[in-house]
C-alpha cells in the first residue's frame, strides 16, 4: 500500500490519498493520471490491469485501487 | 445556383430547412435539431444586437455542451465575434485574457454564472437560457448579414504565450470557409457523417465538427470528457451513437490502443479517423490500423494562426515501427514554404521552418500588433508586392517521396495532451510566486511529463498548490524539483539543456 501511496502522491502531492474516496467523482484524477497510474502500477507490482477493470469504481480511492491490485495478484 | 459564400452562417441558412428535424449537435443526453439550432442562434443574435453589441467580442463562458456551439452561432448572427473561454480555467488567467479583450458581454450558463462573479468584471453577463427566449427579428438579422464582409472576424481563441500573457488569435469568415471546404473534401464528409467530438470547444480544433456538420447536414456528438479515462465505456459510446468519424488528439487514441481495448471491443461504425496535435507513436498506430483495417487514417497538422489545420496525409501505404507518419501536403488553396536559416527554400532533405501562405492565415493577435508582426511577416521570397506568410516556428523537411515531415519545435513550445503550451508561460506563472527565485521547465518527451525546477525557500506542496491556482490543468507540472542552485549558461541564462540532459539520464538509472 505504501508504494501505491507514493505513486499517487507523486502525481498529486496536495491530495490526502488515505482519506479521499472520490478521486474520480471530484475530478482529481484525469485521463493522463489514469494512464500514468496504470504504467507505474505495472512496474511496481508487476501486474497488468486488464482493460475491463479500468472503470471508475476501481480508481475512486487508493484503497479501491489497492484492492484491485491484490485481487489481480491473487488471480495469477 | 451557386453563389459565392461570404459568411459561415450561410451553412446553417442553407441547410436547416432541408433537415429540420435531424439531430445537429448533441451530447450523451440532449439533442438539438437543425431547426432548434437555427431558431436559438437567431434568437441570441437578435438579443445581442438589440442590446447594442455589434462588431464586438462576446465571451462565451459555458461548460462543454451543444448549447455552447449554438451560442457561438448566435454571436455571429449579431455581427459580433465569439471568444470561447474554458470554464475550468483559473480565474487569474481569465482576468489576463479579459484585460486584453475588454469584453462588454459574456454569455454564461447555469454552471458558470456564479464563477463569473468571482472575478473582476463589471460589464454585461447574460444567461444562455434567457437569451434563447428572444423572438428572432428577421429584418434585423438580414440587415446584419447583408452588411457583413468575409474578412470580418468570427472568433478569437486564446493560446499559450511565452511571456505569461495568452495571445488571442483572430480568424475571419473567409479563412474558416476556406478551411472547412478543403477539410471536408479530404475527409469525405457528407450528410451521413456522425462526428464524435473530443477536442475542447474553446480551441480552433473544434471547427472540424462545428461547421462541416452545418455544411452537410451531418450530426456531431460531444463525447463526455470522463469517458476518455475509461476506454471501454468510450467505445460503447461510439457504438451506441453510431459514430463514424473522429478527429481526435493523438493521446486520446493511444489511450485506447495502449490499454488493449481492441481485445475486448471494437468501434463498429468508425470509418474515418483523423488525428493531430502530436506525433502518433508508430507502435500504437499499427494497433489501430490492425483493429480497423478498412478505415481511413488521416494525419493532420496546423497552427491556430493558420485557422485549424494546414496539412494532411492520408495513410496510403504500410509503415514499419521505425517510420514516422508524414504530415504530407497542404490543403487545397494553402501553400507551405520551408525556409532554411538563410531564409531560402530548403532543399530536399534539408530541415527548414514551416511557413504558411494563403487565405487560411488568420488576421493576427488581438490588440497586439507587435507580437503579430513578429510571426506574420513579408514573404522573404517575394520583394515585388506585400504578401504575408505565417512563420510557425516548427521545423520540417521533405522526404524522398516529396512528403512533408514534421521534425520539432524551434523554441520552447510543446504539445501536451493535445494542448499547445509555452513552457515560458509556466515559468512566468511560477516565477511570480513569493519565495521563488528561479523557475525553469523542461519537457520529458519520453514519459510526456512537464518537469519544473525551481530555487527558493517554498516547499514543493506550496508550489504545486500555487500552480493549480494559476495555471490550466494541462499546464501543471507533473514533476517538481527543488534545486539549491540553478545551472546557468555562459550567457547567464538558465541552462535548460543541461537540466534536461541530467533529468533524462538520471531517470534511466534503475
Amino acid at each position: 500500500m505504501e508504494a501505491l501511496l507514493r505513486i499517487l502522491e507523486d502525481l498529486h502531492p496536495e491530495v490526502d490519498f488515505e482519506t479521499n474516496k472520490s478521486l474520480i467523482d471530484d475530478k482529481i484524477l484525469d485521463s493522463f493520471d489514469i494512464i500514468t497510474l496504470i504504467a507505474e502500477i505495472s512496474e511496481e507490482y508487476d501486474v497488468k490491469i486488464p482493460v475491463d477493470e479500468i472503470v471508475p469504481e476501481n480508481f475512486n480511492s487508493a484503497e479501491a485501487l489497492y484492492n484491485l491490485i491484490q485481487r489481480l495478484k491473487d488471480e495469477e | 445556383m451557386m453563389t459565392r459564400q461570404t459568411n459561415i452562417l450561410e451553412y446553417l441558412e442553407n441547410i436547416w430547412n432541408l433537415y429540420p428535424d435531424k439531430v445537429c449537435y448533441a451530447n450523451e443526453s440532449e439533442e438539438f435539431t437543425f431547426r432548434q439550432v437555427y431558431i436559438s442562434a437567431r434568437a441570441i443574435g437578435t438579443f445581442l444586437y438589440k442590446q447594442g453589441h455589434y462588431k464586438k467580442p462576446v465571451v462565451v463562458f459555458m461548460k462543454k455542451h451543444p448549447k455552447t456551439i449554438i451560442a457561438f452561432l448566435g454571436v455571429v448572427y449579431a455581427g459580433d465575434y465569439y471568444v470561447p473561454i474554458d470554464e475550468e480555467m483559473p480565474v487569474h488567467r481569465i482576468e489576463l485574457i479579459f484585460k486584453n479583450l475588454l469584453p462588454e458581454a459574456v454569455i454564461c450558463d447555469e454552471s458558470t454564472k456564479d464563477k463569473i462573479k468571482t472575478f473582476n468584471y463589471d460589464k454585461n453577463v447574460y444567461l444562455y437560457d434567457d437569451l434563447v427566449k428572444t423572438s428572432p427579428d428577421d429584418e434585423v438579422l438580414k440587415k446584419i448579414l447583408d452588411r457583413a464582409i468575409d474578412t470580418d472576424p468570427i472568433y478569437v481563441v486564446f493560446t499559450s504565450g511565452s511571456t505569461g500573457v495568452p495571445k488571442g488569435v483572430v480568424a475571419c469568415h473567409r479563412s474558416v470557409i476556406d478551411y472547412i471546404e478543403s477539410f471536408s473534401e479530404v475527409l469525405g464528409i457528407n450528410s451521413s457523417t456522425v462526428f464524435g467530438n473530443q477536442t475542447p470547444l474553446y480551441v480552433d480544433a473544434s471547427l472540424k465538427e462545428i461547421y462541416p456538420t452545418l455544411k452537410f447536414g451531418a450530426t456531431a456528438y460531444i463525447i463526455p470528457k470522463e469517458l476518455f479515462m475509461f476506454p471501454l465505456k468510450l467505445i460503447e459510446f461510439l457504438n451506441e451513437k453510431k459514430i463514424n468519424t473522429i478527429c481526435w488528439v493523438v493521446p486520446a487514441l493511444t489511450m485506447i490502443s495502449g490499454l488493449g481495448v481492441f481485445d475486448k471491443v471494437k468501434p463498429e461504425y468508425l470509418h474515418t479517423i483523423a488525428f493531430g496535435s502530436e506525433v502518433f507513436p508508430m507502435k500504437q498506430f499499427l494497433i489501430w490500423r490492425k483493429a480497423l483495417p478498412y478505415a481511413r487514417f488521416i494525419n493532420l497538422y496546423g497552427p491556430t494562426e493558420a485557422t485549424g489545420m494546414s496539412c494532411y496525409y492520408i495513410v496510403d501505404r504500410e509503415f514499419s515501427e521505425n517510420d514516422v507518419i508524414p504530415i504530407g501536403r497542404p490543403f487545397r488553396n494553402t501553400d507551405i514554404i520551408l525556409l532554411n536559416e538563410k531564409n531560402q527554400p530548403a532543399k530536399e532533405g534539408e530541415p527548414g521552418e514551416i511557413c504558411i501562405r494563403g487565405t487560411s492565415l488568420t488576421l493576427g493577435y488581438y490588440r497586439d500588433f507587435d507580437r503579430t508582426a513578429e510571426v506574420f511577416v513579408q514573404n522573404p521570397l517575394n520583394n515585388l508586392y506585400p504578401e504575408l506568410i505565417y512563420r510557425t516556428g516548427d521545423l520540417g523537411k521533405y522526404n524522398e517521396r516529396g512528403e512533408l515531415i514534421f521534425l520539432s519545435r524551434k523554441d520552447y513550445q510543446i504539445k501536451h495532451m493535445g494542448h499547445r503550451i509555452e513552457l515560458g508561460e509556466i515559468e512566468a506563472a511560477i516565477g511570480r510566486m513569493n519565495g521563488i527565485i528561479n523557475a525553469c521547465c523542461i519537457f520529458d518527451d519520453e514519459k510526456k511529463k512537464i518537469v519544473l525546477f525551481y530555487t527558493g525557500n517554498s516547499p514543493k506542496t506550496d508550489v504545486i498548490n500555487y500552480a493549480k491556482e494559476k495555471l490550466p490543468r494541462y499546464m501543471i507540472p507533473h514533476v517538481i524539483e527543488k534545486l539549491e542552485v540553478m545551472p546557468l549558461t555562459t550567457n547567464g541564462k538558465i541552462n535548460r539543456l543541461l537540466l534536461k540532459e541530467k533529468y533524462m539520464n538520471r531517470k534511466e538509472e534503475p
